[in-house]
């Protein structure tokens, strides 16, 4: 089988000039492997791009975090004897305690307590969320400071009406004012600020998956963020939610929305979970919280990715199933036009080998020609998916070599049996052959 | 030396459950550098006779040897070798191949050969130009006429240096003036050596050879001698 350079050469200009002679039948045939291609590398592109955009989301939740959330309980209306009652639920200043102080292996806690509110500066005035937290809350959340710094200690032990806004409420408030150093007011009183952070944004993607749709923390209606000391957003806010419902009145306190636990390493993770569950089990009567792992969902997610990406791809494939029977069937048809050509060619001296090299190559060359036009027009698809369609796409260098090779694969496997069929004919036959 | 020693040869296909006897029993020489010509009516066995000597077909019984060699055990691939090597074909529709110029149709027999192209390149300039076609090298079969395409098939035949050259009523589709000169051809590489056998209905053709031998019913009937051996 060892095959001289010279020879390859020879047999390839020989496959051309073969298939040049068909021109049309050789590009309509090469058609079905072209699109087979651009379909295998579209739809992986379009697949990875859909995904990594909810993995990223995911990922920036910290794959080391481990997120308790406080979630409504229904309520009992048994117990509180129809008297109207407080609705007291959800994570506490004791349980973050708790946390830190009875497990060891945490590294960082950070309570976090949010709520609506309505700042203002000057005449101009924007819905906000306020996110009271600690120092630390850079270590679970990615925060680019802009401008000036982020919560310190001592803002938070002073009890400092200090805060940082998100770079989403400059333009809004602040118009081209510099907001560092200025007042806002919210709520009555006024809060210096004293920096502007990079907005985080949790949502996953602009179509919202379900996972990153359960993840978001920012409330449909605040425009940002405003990020103050956890004693400051305690003391100057009540704990009472107050909201009229079915034409009662009904009241709700909640301490914290939220404790961010982080751990070493990604494999202490879901022991960690484990633990924290136990511990907030015995703190808490009701159901009233639930654990969010990043790192669950961001394995769960690429597992979702996994399967889709076999899904697009088997489709795919199965185009390029259909192409590669195109080409056995247009061979099959051309072997049998050429039989006499075989006649002559075994006349002349050309072994069974040397007619199944020529089909072959000639399979080769059309299936391959493809897979690289394919290629093309697999790399276009995807940009116009994301110009077009807004959709984010990524094309993997993985795919290419895949689709590229399936595409020699196809050529090989419906290559082999015309090949073989012409390579076994009978020469005087073929020679009789009109 | 003895080109060909056929000894008793049978060919025998099976229709069915019939047997068919196209070969039965013959017995034949041929000597290096003999101008053989074989006739017979349709039936009589020629074509099967020029395939078994091609090395097309096999025999059922007896034995072949070409140039010494017993081909009747050789397997597919030594066949093929031996066709490519030792035998030129020239066939009466030329049968050459449609996608390839002149050049490179006289070039495909040392191509199975496994010779480079820069040698196949200059053998088959040598050969086209000894056909009288230096001036076609770069047309294609179906830009040439049937004597022009019959010359190339020579060429053809001639590559690999056979020791024996098969002729299957080479004249056949031809008209008169170029059947004279691809006989004319034919006659001067018998002047210069080469041993041929040619099939053919034409007794102007046969005149020319040696040899003639009658063909009926898959056995000699006889032999005439037309020239000096």
């Amino acid at each position: 089988m060892a095959m001289h350079v010279s020879t390859i050469k020879r047999t390839v200009t020989l496959g051309l000039k073969s298939l040049w002679m068909h021109r049309l039948r050789s590009a309509l045939t090469m058609l079905g492997i072209v699109f087979g291609v651009a379909s295998v590398i579209a739809m992986l592109a379009i697949g990875e791009g859909a995904s990594r955009e909810a993995q990223d989301a995911i990922a920036r939740l910290g794959s080391t975090n481990l997120i308790v959330e406080t979630v409504e309980p229904p309520k009992e209306r048994a117990d509180t004897g129809g008297q109207e009652e407080v609705h007291r639920y959800g994570l506490t200043y004791k349980d973050a305690e708790a946390i830190h102080d009875t497990i060891p292996d945490v590294d960082v806690v950070v309570p976090i307590r949010e709520l609506d509110q309505e700042a203002r500066y000057r005449r101009r005035k924007v819905a906000v969320k306020i996110v009271g937290s600690i120092p630390w809350y850079t270590d679970i959340v990615p925060i680019r400071m802009l401008r000036g710094r982020f919560l310190s200690s001592i803002d938070l032990r002073q009890q400092q009406n200090v805060c940082v806004i998100d770079e989403r409420l400059v333009a809004g408030l602040f118009g081209f004012e510099d907001p560092v150093g200025k007042d806002l007011q919210i709520h009555g009183s006024c809060y210096r600020v004293v920096g502007v952070a990079g907005a985080v944004t949790f949502e996953a993607g602009r179509n919202g998956s379900t996972n990153g749709a359960a993840l978001s923390s920012s409330s449909g209606a605040a425009a940002g963020n405003v990020y103050m000391p956890l004693t400051t957003a305690k003391s100057r806010f009540s704990e009472m939610d107050l909201a009229f419902s079915g034409g009662r009145e009904s009241a709700k306190r909640v301490e914290l929305q939220k404790i961010t636990v982080k751990v070493q390493s990604m494999d202490d993770v879901l022991p960690m979970r484990d633990v924290v569950e136990a511990l907030l089990k015995r703190l808490h009567e009701k159901n009233d919280y639930r654990i969010v792992v990043p790192l669950e969902l961001l394995r769960q997610a690429r597992r979702t990715q996994f399967i889709f990406s076999i899904v697009l791809g088997s489709i795919a494939a199965i185009s390029l199933l259909v192409g590669g029977i195109g080409i056995m069937n247009i061979m099959l048809a051309t072997v049998s036009e050429r039989t006499r050509e075989i006649g002559i060619r075994r006349a002349l001296g050309a072994r069974k080998h040397d007619i199944v090299v020529q089909f072959l190559s000639e399979t080769l060359l059309l299936t391959l020609a493809g897979g690289l036009l394919g290629i093309l027009l697999g790399l276009l698809i995807p940009l116009l998916v994301t110009h077009f369609g807004d959709m984010p796409t990524i094309i993997t260098s993985t795919s290419l070599v895949l689709a590229f090779g399936i595409s020699a694969a196809v050529g090989i496997t419906f290559g082999l049996y015309p090949a073989y069929r012409a390579a076994n004919m009978d020469p005087i036959e073929s020679l009789r052959h009109e | 030396m003895v080109i060909v020693a056929i000894e008793n040869l049978c060919k025998t296909y099976q229709l069915g459950s019939r047997e068919l006897c196209v070969l039965r029993g013959m017995n034949l020489s041929i000597a290096g550098g003999q101008y053989v010509a074989i006739m017979g009516p349709s039936g009589s066995g020629k074509s099967t006779l020029l395939n078994v000597l091609g090395c097309l077909d096999r025999v059922t019984s007896g034995t072949y040897e070409l140039a010494g060699q017993d081909v009747s055990i050789l397997s597919d691939d030594e066949l093929s070798r031996i066709r490519g090597a030792r035998i030129g074909f020239i066939f009466q529709s030329y049968n050459l191949i449609a996608q390839l110029n002149v050049i490179e149709n006289i070039e495909v027999p040392m191509y199975y050969q496994g010779r480079s192209e820069r040698e196949s390149v200059s053998r088959a300039r040598e050969l086209a130009d000894m056909v009288g076609l230096a001036d076609r090298l770069t047309h294609r079969p179906f830009e040439l006429s049937g004597g022009e395409q019959q010359r190339v098939a020579i060429a053809r035949a001639l590559t690999n240096d056979p020791v024996m050259i098969l002729a299957d009523e080479p004249t056949g589709n031809l008209d008169s003036e170029s059947g004279a000169e691809i006989m004319r051809i034919l006659q001067e590489l018998h002047a210069r050596g080469r041993t041929l056998v040619i099939v053919t209905h034409d007794s102007n053709v046969a005149a020319r050879a040696q040899r003639t031998i009658h063909l009926l019913d898959g056995r000699i009937e006889r032999e005439e001698r037309t020239g000096p051996l």
